[in-house]
């Protein structure tokens, strides 16, 4: 009955989305304020539903309800409760679920706190949100329904749940990444609500902004513990592949992070209005691509989910469908809304211009690598594939020059710079950099000077944000006082700035001065890797809740005193045979002491000698501290009061109105 | 002019959108293998582990064998490794060639996930991948005792694969010679080899 309930609950989801679309949009045309105001209930009353789609969907699968296909396929009955409950994502139908519900708490969100949108934006807005919501709502209803029944052969167990998924970081790695992908949807509500009014201000970006930039923090975060879980579940210790799925994931982030910095210049400026709309147009545009690649099955992927042409056509015929009409909506209106406006070329508008150039140039660059063998294929080109060292090929130049524009960015004014004040400012954060670069090698056992280049970028971010702050507060008359002066968004620019550094410097030492050594260990062999004495007690065994494990001891210490002791496992996993590597890891500031459980050399005799790999992984966590600090920065920016302020402006000046009628 | 150029982005997608349309209809798995029914190419390439020794045609195995590319940078060959391992502890003889890699790095891995190949070649530049007309890593091709590939699967071996697969002519590749057996087989087992 539940599952039933779950169904219908959906179909009503779909019949409210319905009405979402049209009316307000409709209202908003023929200035019917009741079918305007129609849009706020309505945008509740779909969330409300998808939640108890949702509800339903993982009652069944805390009853080990296996007459439904879904919970039959991603859960038993053995498996713990918590990932029972996240095992609802663990496949295609209940990510999609998931989604869904994420999209509909997005509109649900705009509805309650857009209140003070004027009306007519407000009700074009969620009528857009209507409409992609209704593209999800048919995808989920007609192609990928978690609810379908097993009747009337119910299996009397089910398959496990990946054991790969059965890991705390899959449990907030896709709804954080789902929030990012979604979250775009709403600028892009923006985009096509501005589009069809014909009117872009500085006002309309301040709106949009905040929304984009919560999008582009949970973003962030979604694909820094989707990194963080490959380095630590895969066992190797890596933790970036260039996978189309990741892939997927960074385009969006990349168009997001300029469609940022190009709303900044839009709200302060009145400029690149267009190029902003279009910004927004692909950022939303690249999360349905992303969806398409990884759910249709044109592109191989380990991530990607069931593939079925099926959906691909689906998404597909959704992608064009959006896409198609916004970008022809875009071609025909945007004229409306442009402006033109000079801007010296020393100007801060010139630096974000160059942002905006290098990370839509690197954007394409991964959906170029992503796409290549599937365009090749199409053309009969041949099958091609594209690695990584394609990617890095490009990505890392590209980037060199991004960062080194943002720390000439951060110095230059708006309109115009005098070259002279631009010299002098660059001029210390650029010495303090080199001084550091130079330096922090000899830190370590051997100098590299290509740690010296990437020291240096990472470095001259860091310096030249510091350097900002601090001539801010120059003519202030205390120091204090001076970062009292500047807005939250300053400080949340700066902080995803500095975050962004720390990244940097922590993928550069990682790169540079890992050490990983492969060895054979019995019980009471010693080793030492990077100044570190790795002591073997040998192989037990262990036992988990769903699984049976060889567990190694291996005490660590450092000039004799212990440092750690580390339990890497060998899993078997009961149900699917799935033999699986947990590696030990010691976290550190500075390093990570990482070990991983190879195989018993003599396959017959696990408690004789095994192959273990220790790894001494330099500053590794910096980069997901910096992706942090990046996502810190961006909710710091929302907080800013110039965002409350516009609302209470806006409340004012409408109660004028209402006063003055 | 300036008014063409705001449908820039339009037409860019329809050719984007043209190009999926047919991306769906094409199967990644499956690729025209020019090299079906002919032997494996000349090739001469150091031993991964051991670049002394340089390995060559001739050095394959005798009987009907598999080839695998695989490489550390393929997180599809993380997938397939596992099942390597099991075919290769039935006495499946698996011949690696290793893409595109870093020596070190594909030693690592072999120790770590466990070695199931005879023996890796290092293909460092590709060149034996494009002779065998390889797209991307994982790739297997089935070869017979005279050196000649018989059948190629794009992707991860898996159990799925194997045993509807590979295995019904690796088996019969063990007693026969291909031509006496390859008449009666049916078209969509052939087909599915191409």
């Amino acid at each position: 009955m539940i599952p039933e309930l779950g169904h219908f609950a959906l179909i009503v989801g779909l019949l409210l989305s319905l009405a979402l679309s049209i009316l307000p949009i409709a209202g908003s045309y023929s200035a019917r304020p009741l079918w305007m105001e129609a849009a706020r209930p309505l945008a509740l009353g779909v969330f409300a539903f998808v939640f108890i789609a949702y509800v339903c969907l993982t009652v069944a699968f805390i009853q080990s309800d296996f007459t439904v296909n879904y919970v039959a396929q991603n859960s038993n009955s053995i498996l713990p409760i918590y990932y029972k409950i996240t095992a609802v994502w663990g496949g295609h139908e209940g990510s999609i679920l998931l989604w869904l519900l994420i999209q509909a708490g997005w509109a649900a969100a705009v509805a309650l706190f857009g209140r003070q949108l004027p009306p007519e934006l407000l009700a074009r807005v969620l009528s857009v949100l209507g409409m992609v919501l209704i593209g999800f709502f048919l995808f989920i209803i007609l192609t990928s329904n978690p609810f379908d029944r097993t009747l009337p052969f119910p299996p009397m167990e089910g398959s496990d749940l990946n054991p790969l998924l059965q890991d705390p970081g899959m449990i907030f790695h896709p709804p954080l990444l789902y929030m990012g992908y979604v979250g775009f949807s709403v600028a892009f509500a923006f985009a096509i609500a501005a589009l069809l009014g014909g009117h872009l201000d500085a006002v309309w970006a301040r709106w949009a902004r905040p929304w984009t930039v919560v999008a582009w923090a949970f973003l962030t975060l979604g694909i820094a513990l989707g990194s963080w879980w490959a380095y630590y579940e895969l066992g190797w210790g890596g933790w970036w592949f260039w996978d189309p799925v990741e892939n997927a994931s960074l385009m969006p982030w990349l168009v997001g992070t300029a469609l940022m910095h190009s709303l900044a210049v839009t709200e302060k400026r009145g400029l690149f209005k267009s190029w902003t709309i279009l910004l927004a147009i692909f950022a939303f545009s690249l999360s349905l691509l992303g969806t398409f690649l990884v759910r249709s099955g044109v592109i191989t992927s380990v991530h990607a989910f069931a593939t079925d042409p099926l959906r691909g056509s689906f998404i597909l015929g959704f992608l064009a469908v959006v896409v198609g009409i916004s970008l022809l909506l875009f071609a025909l209106r945007a004229p409306a809304v442009s402006a033109r406006s000079v801007f010296s070329f020393r100007s801060l508008e010139t630096f974000l211009l160059g942002n905006n150039i290098l990370l839509i140039l690197i954007m394409a660059m991964v959906l170029t690598g992503t796409l290549y063998p599937l365009v090749a294929d199409a053309l009969n080109l041949g099958k091609i594939s594209v690695g990584p060292p394609f990617f890095n090929l490009f990505f890392v130049p590209l980037m060199v020059v991004l960062c080194l524009l943002l720390g000439m960015g951060v110095r230059a004014n708006w309109k115009d710079s005098r070259w002279d004040k631009l010299l002098s400012a660059w001029r210390l954060p650029f010495l303090a950099a080199l001084v550091v670069a130079l330096v922090w090698p000899l830190a370590f056992d051997h100098y590299h000077w290509g740690a010296v280049l990437g020291l240096f970028i990472g470095a001259w971010v860091f310096c030249a944000s510091l350097a900002d702050i601090v001539s801010k507060t120059r003519n202030a008359k205390s120091f204090v006082a001076g970062l009292k002066r500047q807005r939250a968004s300053y400080y949340g620019m700066h902080l995803a700035h500095i975050g962004l550094a720390v990244a940097v410097l922590g993928v550069v030492l990682t790169t540079v001065y890992s050490v990983e050594e492969d060895l054979r260990m019995g019980a009471g062999d010693s080793h030492k890797v990077a100044g570190y004495d790795f002591d073997f007690g040998g192989v037990r065994l262990a036992q988990g809740p769903n699984y049976r494990a060889f567990e190694g001891v291996i005490h660590v210490s450092k000039n004799g005193k212990p440092v750690a002791e580390l339990y890497p496992q060998k899993r078997n996993y009961f149900s699917g045979g799935n033999t699986m590597t947990e590696a030990a890891i010691d976290t550190g500031l500075f390093r990570d002491i990482y070990v991983a459980l190879g195989e018993p050399l003599d396959r017959s005799n696990p408690s004789g000698d095994w192959a273990v790999r220790l790894q001494y992984k330099a500053f590794v966590v910096w980069i997901w501290l910096g992706a942090l600090l990046m996502a810190i920065g961006g909710g710091i920016a929302v907080a800013d009061k110039r965002y409350r302020k516009a609302r209470a402006a806006r409340e004012a000046s409408l109660s004028g109105n209402l006063a003055a009628a | 002019m300036s008014r063409l150029k705001l449908f820039l982005p339009l037409i860019i997608f329809v050719a984007l959108a043209l190009l999926f349309w047919r991306g769906l209809f094409l199967n990644p798995q499956e690729m025209p293998s020019a090299l079906l029914n002919k032997p494996v190419p000349e090739f001469s390439l150091e031993k991964v582990a051991d670049n002394k020794q340089v390995m060559q045609k001739g050095d394959l195995p005798k009987g009907p064998h598999l080839l695998n590319v695989w490489a550390t940078w393929c997180v599809a060959c993380r997938v397939e490794h596992p099942y390597l391992n099991a075919l290769a502890e039935q006495g499946v003889p698996i011949i690696g060639v290793n893409l595109k890699d870093d020596d070190s790095a594909a030693i690592k891995w072999l120790d770590k996930f466990h070695n199931p190949y005879l023996f890796s070649v290092a293909d460092r530049d590709g060149r034996l991948a494009l002779d065998l007309g390889v797209f991307g890593a994982p790739e297997t091709f089935l070869v017979d005792a005279e050196g000649t590939i018989r059948c190629k699967h794009v992707g991860i071996v898996d159990d799925k694969v194997w045993q509807t697969k590979l295995q019904p002519l690796y088996e019969k590749l063990k007693s026969q010679r291909w031509d006496a057996f390859a008449g009666d087989l049916s078209d969509s087992l052939i087909s599915r080899c191409q």
